[in-house]
């Protein structure tokens, strides 16, 4: 079983606290005057992503999690799961419902995805900061009208919806930042 | 590309922060002349270390020796030998090594200003570091206040009474993890996880503080008050850092005995091995240590701190990721 010293703590590492995998967010390390010496941690559950506290006494050892990071195509959707490839071994991966989480609705096929594993087993799927996705809805928007604040909802071809300008129309294709969910410009075809 | 375009090699320090260091160095040695204490120097490689459960020490082996050394992880003990031999009040600048600290106010490799006044009870010490702040750091005078009641300020729990499940109780309300303690830990863990969890993040705002009269269980090699009570022993803290910890010194060779043996307990319970006690040190102190205080001060915090630095990186040429 691979561990790690408190010595060896640093943003990023990751660990298995109560048979779940955390990843270290801030370690700071404490010692009053004369007294015992801690390591106080922030820390963050890879599943749930909730940030906790925790405080071990300096020179223990926490045991290491076998988490990686790797780069996945994303291929189809079974009903229950989502399929996922690496393109550098054709080794496949089926990920359930909340280890895709949110980021489902950026999902398009023969994207490319980043997923963490812990001991091979996808833990969560990460979508592409930027996708290119076709708009199958939106309202023909009035030219002029800006009393919306110059947009209008979208419903993409993945069941997402984002805000666009009033000038995009339905079967353009866009390009969407994931993490702020925010339309980015148009691409042109 | 050569290895030694990616190889960084540059201080973790500015040159400001270089510059502001020696200043710091000057201003305190001219600090000490004015004052008639003579600055000294004694070794940082030695045949003996401290017994303290907390503290690291590292080892090495000379060639052809069986035996092993240690790198001093504070020049205490060399220094109360001179004291012993008649030196009267010393100072000395020097570094010192702990394993196992590493951090953002922590570097295992430090800077320490140590001093020790002949004749001097802690109070007036105290009243001497909290000159020298106010020279280097250009801060207004500390505040002084009792460890007993600093506690009770922060925490409303009278310490003199209160059973560990108290303390533990405390530090359940308040948020504090502590699955790390076990059954082997004395009482003064909790203490211990509540000064550093809650007390210490406010202290030392905007002036330093010093604190004084520690729990007797946390004496170290600070003297009693007559009734055993309470250790003679403060500790200077600013900006929430701490800066300085100082004792009236114990002088008692019996008394030493017995601590170094209590620290060598805890050791064991603690999975520690045991640590020899300094004999040259222990036939010092039965010659005489004449009573005096004494006080051991970070010296790259007290850097960090005078130039608003908010790592040790920031004023340590090369700190150990990078040495």
């Amino acid at each position: 079983m691979a561990t790690y010293n408190t010595n060896e703590f640093k943003s990023g590492l990751k660990i298995i606290i109560d048979n779940e995998p955390y990843s270290i967010v801030e370690n700071e390390f404490v010692k009053p005057g004369k007294g015992q010496a801690f390591n106080r941690v922030k820390i963050r559950q890879l599943k749930s992503g909730r940030v906790i506290e925790k405080t071990y006494k300096s020179g223990e050892s926490v045991e290491a999690a076998d988490v990686m990071e790797k780069d996945v195509q994303y291929l189809y959707r079974d009903g229950e799961f989502w399929h996922f490839m690496d393109l550098t071994n054709y080794d496949q991966y089926a990920a359930a419902s909340e280890v895709v989480g949110d980021g489902h609705i950026w999902l398009k096929e023969q994207d490319m995805c980043i997923m963490t594993l812990w001991n091979d087993a996808p833990l969560s799927v990460a979508p592409p900061n930027f996708v290119e996705l076709k708009i199958i809805e939106t309202d023909p928007g009035l030219r002029g009208d800006t009393s919306s604040g110059g947009s209008k909802p979208a419903t993409l071809e993945t069941g997402a919806i984002v805000r666009i300008p009033l000038f995009v129309q339905q079967d353009e294709v866009i390009k969407v930042d994931t993490r702020s969910g925010e339309y980015v410009s148009r691409v042109k075809a | 590309m050569m290895v030694t375009d990616v190889v960084n090699w540059q201080p973790t320090a500015s040159v400001a922060a270089l510059q502001l260091r020696a200043r710091l160095l000057r201003q305190t040695r001219e600090f000490f002349y004015e004052r008639k204490v003579l600055e000294v120097e004694t070794p940082t490689l030695a045949q003996y270390t401290v017994t303290d459960r907390h503290l690291s020490a590292l080892q090495l082996q000379l060639p052809g020796s069986e035996q092993y050394y240690y790198l001093q992880t504070s020049p205490e003990y060399a220094m109360k030998r001179l004291l012993a031999a008649g030196s009267g009040s010393i100072y000395q600048i020097s570094k010192a090594f702990r394993a196992d600290e590493f951090g953002r106010h922590h570097n295992p490799e430090f800077t320490m200003l140590e001093w020790y006044r002949v004749g001097f009870d802690y109070h007036q010490l105290m009243a001497e570091v909290d000159l020298l702040l106010q020279t280097v750091l250009v801060v207004s005078p500390a505040i002084s206040i009792r460890y007993v009641d600093l506690f009770f300020q922060h925490t409303e729990i009278e310490l003199m009474h209160a059973s560990i499940e108290q303390l533990q109780q405390y530090a359940a309300r308040v948020g504090i993890d502590s699955s790390a303690v076990t059954e082997q830990d004395s009482r003064d863990i909790w203490l211990d996880l509540i000064f550093s969890h809650q007390i210490q993040p406010e202290l030392g705002w905007p002036q330093p503080v010093i604190v004084y009269d520690y729990p007797a269980s946390q004496a170290a090699l600070a003297a009693l008050d007559a009734d055993g009570e309470y250790a003679k022993r403060f500790e200077v803290y600013y900006q929430s850092i701490e800066l300085a910890n100082g004792y009236h010194e114990l002088r008692d060779v019996i008394q030493h005995e017995r601590r170094f043996q209590l620290d060598n307990e805890r050791r064991l319970a603690l999975g520690l091995s045991t640590i020899a006690v300094d004999i040259r040190f222990m036939a010092a102190l039965q010659h005489g240590l004449p009573a005096c205080a004494g006080v051991a001060l970070g010296f790259d915090r007290l850097v960090m701190l005078a130039g608003d630095n908010k790592q040790l990186a920031d004023v340590i040429s090369f700190t150990v990721n990078n040495a």
